[in-house]
């Protein structure tokens, strides 16, 4: 399943790249978030973080389907 | 719009005349300034990042709640992205409004809840060379904090950059 991932702030950095297209089997946002931690070794802990898909706030056990954008979201820190 | 992003220097004369209504008897504005210090560092600059699709929805929402809750006229916000230097505005929030205590109170709810929750994030640059994510860094450093406090990292007071 193909997604589309977008990182901002810290995990952009830690990911080096601010976006990705990526082959997947990860059925939920955990899952996924799990699989790219292992990959990019993010610092913040998924109960850190909110998640998007297709720009908007997500349950983290949404089933993902092909096509999905998903976006993490670090504790965030506007104003 | 009501909330909306600026690329360069916000621009408040023609943001406050979007508040004008002849039923208003004055309006309340909060600007947002880049400060030089932070919790001991010395702060020379700032980079302001936003998941822009999101972030817009959700500063539409807030709008939205506070013209819900508090009898005001029009309200607006409008956030800088991009790198500012210290004493530049971040952020302005607008709210007019028949009588000065409703506007007062919608202003800061509008301010504390975009802080809260619009997908902003902000580095700060410091005098000695370091750099860092506000609310990330630390939070990184001790996860274990976090997990008993799952929203500390949304609340503005700790981290921020202006008052």
């Amino acid at each position: 399943m193909q997604l589309k991932i977008q990182y901002y702030a810290l995990m952009r950095e830690q990911a080096g790249r601010s976006e990705e297209s990526l082959d997947t089997s990860a059925a939920t946002p955990a899952d996924l978030y799990r699989e790219l931690t292992a990959r990019y070794g993010f610092t913040l802990a998924r109960e850190q973080l909110k998640v998007a898909v297709n720009s908007e706030f997500s349950d983290w056990s949404r089933r993902l389907t092909a096509g999905d954008a998903v976006v993490f979201i670090p504790p965030v820190a506007g104003g | 719009m009501h909330f909306r992003f600026a690329q360069t220097a916000i621009d408040t004369g023609p943001a406050r005349l979007e508040l004008l209504d002849s039923g208003a008897g004055g309006y309340v504005s909060f600007e947002g300034w880049v400060r030089n210090h932070n919790e001991g560092h010395e702060v020379t600059r700032l980079e302001y990042e936003a998941f822009q699709e999101l972030a817009v929805k959700e500063g539409e929402r807030i709008v939205a709640e506070a013209l819900r809750r508090f009898p005001v006229k029009r309200a607006v916000c409008i956030h800088r992205v991009g790198t500012l230097t210290v004493s530049e505005m971040a952020v302005w929030v607008g709210v007019s409004s028949a009588h000065r205590g409703e506007a007062f109170e919608a202003c800061r709810f509008i301010i504390d809840e975009v802080k809260h929750r619009v997908p902003i994030w902000k580095k700060e640059h410091y005098r000695n060379g370091d750099s860092g994510w506000v609310n990330c860094e630390r939070c990184a450093a001790a996860p274990s904090v976090a997990h008993d406090h799952p929203s500390h990292h949304f609340e503005p007071a700790v981290s921020t950059t202006h008052k």
